[in-house]
Order: structure tokens, then C-alpha cells, then sequence
């Protein structure tokens, strides 16, 4: 048989204690297309694409590149076959530079020059802007992407993976991705192209194959179909729409003013000038890229760091030297993006992280004193309105899955009907019927007259979500303008633009 | 290379059991040591774990076991909150010492004085002698940054040289004839600390050690302070977002400890030592740390270390009288104990593996 296919799944099946992660998965990703595997998060993509890059190994099935049976017994031999992957999360050294950091990921690198030269040239041949020798600390997300793509490249791959890599980038970014992997495709390389988000892969994809609990459900060519078809496809069943009706804004709530910070740590970012106004019943949306100041933000509102006198008022109080539990005693609380370690501790049961942040408001502790069957009935009362799904309260935070984790945190703070709340990537990492609860549970507590604001990476969510829009920019918070009507691409513009859009110098 | 990787199953039981097996490997490698040395192993293990309790001396030794075993619940029961919490106070012998000379410092000053109000008042000064000396490091950690490991641990040997002092200058007994230490406060009815229950052994401290051990589980199952102190040792950054300020958790666990270390340090110089002198500080704080951690930092189980760690203290000289075993034998023990829990520790949360390096 001939297989013109530069990769070939067939029958793939892999287990885990308790899951079948991929089961009789199969699938070709032909030369020069860019083929989308999309899926809710759990339903095996990163299983499989693990094991074409030979991080994990299959139980069944067979894998085939180029033809050739591909069963690599690491990265290494992998890459060596032709497969490269470009991860979510970099592996970059900040304190050297780009072509040090390439070269020390390469298994026989040229000399410095000759490398230097052939990074140029690379970035030029495909439309990716870098200077060889500036130092990663300094770059940009998509900066730094862009020596992951280069360093991939530089191998002259068969397969390029891409890990959701648009979900760093402003939207030029993602725009000039796209067009440096069109330019891949044309050439020949084949393209498996990791997503959840629906309308980057129907612009841009050539094929999608549908994942859903670790079988594949479909495999259509994206561009024939809807977004609402595509999300139906992948979550299995009509998507509720969300509801934003019946809210109107009211009196101030929040005020923050003039709210300046230096950065708390060495990596982190200063705040500088903040201010905004936030009203009853409103969402304001607060977009950027991640590492601008948004965990930040969240830690001066949340009280964990305190601000100069005057900086921050709730219904006219000033709340700036006030501590957490104050804060949440007056109205004001927050839940911030780490699920795991900040928002709930791991370790402890459902029932002891009520304690965290509801003693005060939902008479959990009295005098110091916990009353353990009021916080377990409170853990209980979360679980049901937020359909967690959990063996109990009993159960450890770290026992359940990111997105009924997520469920529980908001559901935790949305039921103590505060006055505002903040949260930071409220769907972060959740399968897409968990966000769309979590996102109605916000938009019906603004409609019951509280104020929301919405820390995203996700501009859809923000667009679905917010009345107004603003972005966070290197500690800066811009005017806010109203959500309807606005463009990605004037959000594009307000969260930056495209950071390096500079041709690289040679 | 030997590599640890994580175990993901490990079971409830194992918190319970990794403490009763340290302590048979600790039976275990101790007679095998003392075979090479030439000592009959079965004899030896018996003198220690066995006659203190049931042998033909024990109605000498087993009242000794509250005496011993008492200070180290004390000291234990108020390190393992901070060490709950991931403070970690090494210098419990220090603040011991501390106590024992600002509540004798009361007694001293009082002398001859018949009133009731001397002991509780001596009581007070020891806790807050302990209190202030465990509150240095806390202090040099919140302002500075300073480890309070190295520091409470320092302060030891500062506190050892205060206790010469004490006991060779201002505190020296003027009826001593010229010899060193103070007056002995056994002597001394309105501040000494005697034996509650003849026979018993149990004084003041024991009643102490009790309280602290109800206390300290009250604070940390039933309190929001204990709450945040366990948060905060896992998940530091969830214990600032519930609005635990570390600096007060510092200070909180480290006066705490300090204060309990101080009492147990007055109980001991009012009572079974009965003066100051030189050698206030016998290491019962540097053994609480061992008696904390075999007590899997659980009240109940402190109760039961504090116990154990006595008898290995009455049975070492015990052994060290009837078989002639050398003085160090008691520290070989304690030093193997914490050496194997910790090394069963370790196996019962990771796996060792071998692999080749990439």
C-alpha cells in the first residue's frame, strides 16, 4: 500500500491507572496541511501527541512516518525520525541568549557564527523576527515561542507539533504565526495542531480530527463547519448559550486609585498607575498576556499585598492597608488563577478549604473557632449548586480535576454573595462545559448587583463575558471602552500589539 | 544513578507504622553494635526498653520516666506547631535554659519570702524568658530574612554561656561555701516544684505537659490559628490568600515554642535539678525535636515519643550502671531513632530507582 501520509496513526490505545486515555485512535496527517487535533482538556490529545514524540508509549497500535513503523523510545530518537514539538510551556535559560539557548538544544550544534547566520536566516525565510543575540529575560511570550519555532525548525522537521500555542499571544501574534506556518506547509511539512479554540483552527486549519474521551469522534475539514458545530462536536451535545441578559449598572462600588506597586519579587511585575471604577451589576474584562502584572493586580485587590493609603475604596471605605479577611468581611473577594496552591490548598479536604476564605462571611468560624459541620454543610452546598463533581466534602483539593476544582473555588466565593468579586483566568485549563458554568455563575452575580472583574488571557471569554474592556500592559492598566462594537483587532492594538514586529537584524 | 521518584499511593497506615518500625530497627542495629563491642545484645536492649519499666530496680526508675519525659512533651508539643507550619525552631535548648534562669532569677530575688504568689510568678518569668529568646530569631527572620534555624540554633551555645555566668557570678549561692551554682530551690518551700503524688515522679510539669498536649491539639484541629498554621506549611501561598500574615506566624510559633521550652526549662531548675548551674541545659531541647517527629507532630503521638525517648534516657544509664555500657550509648539510640524514621520516611513517600543518565 502506498502512503503518501507524512504521519499515520491506526488503532492507537493507551491506559493510565483508571483511564483509557486514547483508545483506537487513528488518523493522517498529509504533506503540507495543518491539521488540527481538537478536544476538551482530558480528552487524550496530549496523551497522543506524547506518544509520536516518544515521551510515552502506546499500548496498541501502530504509528507510521514517512511510511517508516515510528515507535521512539524518547525525544531524542523522535526528533532524529523528524518529528519536532513546540511546547506550551517554554524550556528556555532567561540569563542567555537566543542563539546560546538554540544551540544548547541542539544535538550537534555549528559554530556560534555559522549558527547566528543560519538563525537569521531561518527567521527571515519564515517571517519570525529575533535577534540572535539578545538575552531571553528580555523577550515576549511570542518572542520566546519564536526561538522554540526556530530551534524546531533549524532541524528541518517532517512533523512540526504545536502545543496550543496561540494561547500566549496578542492576536497579531497569532497572526504572524499563523502565516510563518502556512509558509512551513507550503514547504511540505506537515502540521498537527494542538486546540481548544474554535475559530483559530476554522481560519486556519486544513483538517480537524475530533477527540472526545480519548476516541476520535470525527475528522471533518474545519472551514465547512460552524463554530457552534464544532463545539458540539467536541463536548458532545448542544452548548447552552449564555445568558447576559437582565443586568444593569448601578452606583460605584470599587474605585482604585492611582495604585502603584513595585514588583513583589524578582520575576514579577510592578504595577504602575492603576486606576478603575468598577459599578453594580457590571463585568469589566482586563485582558493582556500573561506576566503583565495580572497575578499582581489579583494580590493588591485580594489584600495579600497591601497598598498605599487611598489606592483602593469599596462603597467608599478605604480598604488599601486592610488585610485579606478584612477585605472579605467588607465585600471585596478574589480568586485567583493557581487552583492548586493558592486558591485551595492540595492537601486539604473541600470542607477545610471553605475555611479559607469563608469563616468570616459564612459564620464557619466563630471566635476563632471552627465549626467543622457548618463548613462541611457549606462544602456540601458549593458541590451541589456548582454540580462538582466529587465522592464528597471528605475528598483532598488535589483528588479532583482542574475543572471541578475551578467549579468549587468560584462556586466558593460566588455563594458568600460578595460585593466584588475578582477572579484571574476563571476557566483556565477547564473543560469547556465547566467554563461555561463558570462563566454564567459570574455573569448571574453581576446580574444580582454585584461587580465583576474578569482577569483573562481569553478574549473571547472577555468578549463574552465583560461590559468593559481594558488591558494590562507591562503594569499598565489602559481606559477601559466598552466591549460592544470593539474589534480583536483594536484589542489587539491595547494590549500592545505584537511585541518585535521589528525586522530582526541580521 | 539513583533516583527518587514520588510515590502516589501512600497509605494512612504508614504514618503510624513508619514511627513503631524505626523504633524496632533502632532495637535492631543497637544490639547489633553492641555485639561488636562485645556486650551481650539481648541483655543490653533488655537493660534499656524493659527493666527501667518492669526489672528489679524499676520502682527507682519508673518514676523517673515522668520526670524525663516531661520536658521533652513540653519542649515537643510547641515545636511541632511551628514545625506544622515550616518554622523550624532548633534552638529549644536555649530558650530552655532561658527559662530556667529568669524563673530561678524570681526565686533568687524573692529568697526568703513565704509567699504562694512565688512559683506561679516563677512560672510566668520562665515562660517569658523563653518567650523573648525564641522571639530573637523570629524578630532577625521578619526584618532581615535571617534563617531561624542558624539563629535559635546559635543562641544555644549563647544561652550555655549565660548559664555559666549565671552560675559562677550573680546567682552563685552565698552560703556555697566559694562552689559554684545557686541556692537549691528544693530547699526553698515557696519556689520549688515538688513531686505531686509520691512516688509518681509527676511535679508540676508533668500537670504542664499534659495541658500543653490538650492545648496544642485544641489549637491545631479546632482553632483557625492552627488551621492556618497547617496551611501555611503546605500551601504558604493559600495561607497569605486566606490572609495569614507570615511575619505573625513566625513570631506566633517561635514565642510559642520558646515560651514552652522556658517552662520546661523553670519546671526542671525548681525541680529534679533543683539549682543553676553550668550544666542547666542537659539536651532535652535538641531530643524534643526527635521526640516531635516520632510523634508524627501529633499531640497524642508527641505523648507517646516523650514516653519512649525518657525510657532511652533512664535505660541508657541504667545500662550504662549494670553492664557498663559507655555514657554515649543514649545519644547512639536517639541519633539511630531519628535516622530511621526519617529513612522510613523517606521510603514510605518515594521509590528508589536506578537509571542510566541520559
Amino acid at each position: 500500500m502506498t502512503d503518501a501520509a507524512v504521519f499515520r496513526a491506526r488503532g492507537i490505545g493507551k491506559s493510565y491507572p483508571g483511564v483509557r486515555a486514547n483508545d483506537d485512535v487513528s488518523f493522517a496527517v498529509e504533506p503540507g496541511e495543518i491539521h488540527a487535533l481538537l478536544g476538551e482538556n482530558g480528552a487524550g490529545k496530549s496523551t497522543l501527541v506524547k506518544m509520536i514524540y516518544g515521551l510515552v508509549r502506546p499500548d496498541q497500535g501502530q504509528m507510521l512516518l514517512n511510511g517508516q513503523p515510528h515507535q521512539p523510545a524518547d525525544p531524542r530518537a523522535a526528533r532524529a525520525a523528524g518529528v519536532a514539538m513546540v511546547f506550551q510551556h517554554f524550556s528556555l535559560f532567561d540569563a542567555l541568549t537566543v542563539a546560546e539557548n538554540i544551540a544548547l538544544g541542539m544535538e550537534n550544534p555549528p559554530p556560534r557564527r555559522a549558527l547566528s547566520v543560519r538563525i537569521a536566516q531561518v527567521s527571515q525565510d519564515f517571517g519570525l523576527p529575533l535577534n540572535p543575540a539578545r538575552r531571553v529575560a528580555t523577550l515576549s511570550a511570542g518572542e520566546r515561542q519564536r526561538v522554540e519555532i526556530i530551534r524546531c525548525l533549524l532541524q528541518n522537521p517532517r512533523l512540526l507539533i504545536m502545543d496550543e500555542p496561540t494561547s500566549v499571544l496578542t492576536p497579531q501574534e497569532a497572526d504572524l504565526l499563523f502565516a510563518t506556518l502556512r509558509k512551513l506547509a507550503d514547504g511540505g511539512t506537515a502540521i498537527l495542531y494542538i486546540s481548544h479554540k474554535l475559530e483559530e483552527i476554522r481560519t486556519h486549519c486544513d483538517r480537524a480530527t475530533i477527540l472526545r474521551g480519548g476516541v476520535v469522534v470525527d475528522s471533518c475539514d474545519p472551514r465547512d463547519h460552524s463554530a457552534r458545530t464544532l463545539a458540539a462536536m467536541m463536548v458532545g451535545g448542544e452548548m447552552r448559550p449564555i445568558d447576559r441578559s437582565g443586568r444593569q449598572s448601578g452606583e460605584v462600588l470599587l474605585q482604585v486609585r492611582a495604585l502603584s506597586q513595585a514588583a513583589p519579587a524578582a520575576e514579577g511585575t510592578a504595577l504602575k498607575g492603576i486606576a478603575l471604577t468598577l459599578r453594580a451589576g457590571e463585568i469589566l474584562g482586563i485582558g493582556g498576556v500573561a506576566g503583565n502584572g495580572q497575578d499582581e493586580l489579583l494580590a493588591a485587590l485580594s489584600g495579600e499585598i497591601r497598598s498605599a493609603a487611598g489606592t483602593i475604596l469599596l462603597e467608599g471605605a478605604d480598604l488599601s492597608r486592610q488585610g485579606p479577611e478584612a477585605r472579605r468581611s467588607a465585600g471585596l473577594l478574589a480568586a485567583p488563577e493557581d487552583r492548586l496552591g493558592h486558591a485551595a490548598v492540595p492537601d486539604f479536604s473541600l470542607t477545610d478549604n471553605t475555611l479559607l476564605t469563608a469563616g468570616a462571611r459564612k459564620g464557619l468560624v466563630r471566635r476563632g473557632l471552627i465549626d467543622r459541620p457548618a463548613a462541611r454543610a457549606y462544602a456540601e452546598a458549593v458541590i451541589r449548586a456548582f454540580d462538582v463533581r466529587t465522592p464528597g466534602p471528605g475528598t483532598a483539593a488535589k483528588a479532583l480535576s482542574g475543572g471541578n476544582l475551578q467549579k468549587f473555588v468560584i462556586g466558593r466565593e460566588v455563594m458568600q454573595a460578595p460585593r466584588v468579586l475578582v477572579v484571574n483566568q476563571p476557566t483556565w485549563g477547564v473543560d469547556a462545559g465547566a467554563a461555561a458554568a463558570v462563566r454564567q455563575s459570574l455573569l448571574d452575580l453581576a446580574r444580582s448587583g454585584a461587580g465583576v472583574i474578569v482577569i483573562s488571557q481569553d478574549l473571547d471569554e472577555l468578549l463574552e463575558l465583560s461590559d468593559r474592556f481594558c488591558a494590562l500592559n507591562e503594569g499598565r492598566l489602559s481606559d477601559p471602552r466598552p466591549t460592544e462594537g470593539l474589534t480583536l483587532d483594536q484589542i489587539g492594538l491595547m494590549l500592545g500589539g505584537a511585541h518585535g514586529m521589528e525586522v530582526a537584524h541580521l | 544513578m539513583i533516583r527518587l521518584v514520588p510515590r502516589t499511593d501512600t497509605a494512612a497506615l504508614l504514618q503510624v507504622a513508619t514511627p513503631v518500625m524505626a523504633v524496632l530497627a533502632t532495637m535492631l542495629a543497637g544490639g547489633i553494635l553492641f555485639a561488636i563491642m562485645g556486650y551481650d545484645p539481648v541483655a543490653a536492649i533488655r537493660t534499656i526498653f524493659w527493666d527501667p519499666l518492669f526489672g528489679p530496680a524499676s520502682g527507682y526508675s519508673r518514676p523517673q520516666l515522668l520526670v524525663k519525659a516531661a520536658p521533652l512533651i513540653l519542649i515537643a508539643s510547641g515545636l511541632a506547631v511551628g514545625f506544622r507550619a515550616g518554622i523550624w525552631n532548633i534552638g529549644a535548648e536555649g530558650q530552655y535554659i532561658i527559662g530556667a534562669i529568669a524563673g530561678a532569677a524570681v526565686a533568687l530575688a524573692a529568697y526568703p519570702a513565704p509567699e504562694m504568689w512565688i512559683f506561679p510568678a516563677m512560672v510566668i518569668a520562665g515562660a517569658a524568658g523563653g518567650w523573648a529568646w525564641g522571639m530573637i530569631p523570629a524578630l532577625l527572620r521578619n526584618w532581615f530574612g535571617a534563617s531561624e534555624i542558624l539563629v535559635s540554633l546559635m543562641l544555644v551555645y549563647v544561652a550555655q554561656r549565660i548559664a555559666a555566668w549565671m552560675a559562677f557570678g550573680p546567682m552563685k549561692n552565698p552560703e556555697g561555701f566559694g562552689m559554684p551554682g545557686s541556692r537549691n530551690l528544693q530547699q526553698y518551700p515557696a519556689a520549688s516544684n515538688p513531686e505531686l503524688i509520691a512516688g509518681t515522679g509527676a511535679h508540676w510539669g508533668v500537670v504542664a505537659a499534659l495541658v500543653a498536649i490538650l492545648a496544642t491539639w485544641f489549637l491545631m484541629s479546632r482553632h483557625i490559628r492552627g488551621f492556618h498554621i497547617r496551611a501555611a506549611g503546605i500551601a504558604p501561598r493559600a495561607a497569605r490568600f486566606a490572609g495569614v500574615k507570615p511575619e505573625t506566624l513566625v513570631a506566633f510559633c517561635l514565642g510559642l515554642s520558646g515560651a514552652l521550652a522556658g517552662m520546661a526549662g523553670l519546671f526542671e531548675v525548681a525541680g529534679p535539678a533543683g539549682q543553676i548551674t553550668d550544666q542547666v541545659g542537659v539536651g532535652y531541647g535538641f531530643t524534643a525535636i526527635i521526640v516531635a517527629f516520632l510523634g508524627r507532630l501529633h499531640p497524642v503521638g508527641i505523648l507517646l515519643a516523650g514516653l519512649l525517648l525518657a525510657l532511652t534516657y533512664i535505660g541508657g544509664e541504667l545500662a550504662q550502671l549494670t553492664l557498663n555500657l559507655p555514657a554515649a550509648t543514649v545519644q547512639v539510640f536517639q541519633g539511630m531513632l531519628l535516622f530511621f524514621l526519617l529513612g522510613f520516611d523517606l521510603l514510605t513517600r518515594f521509590r528508589i530507582t536506578r537509571r542510566v543518565t541520559a
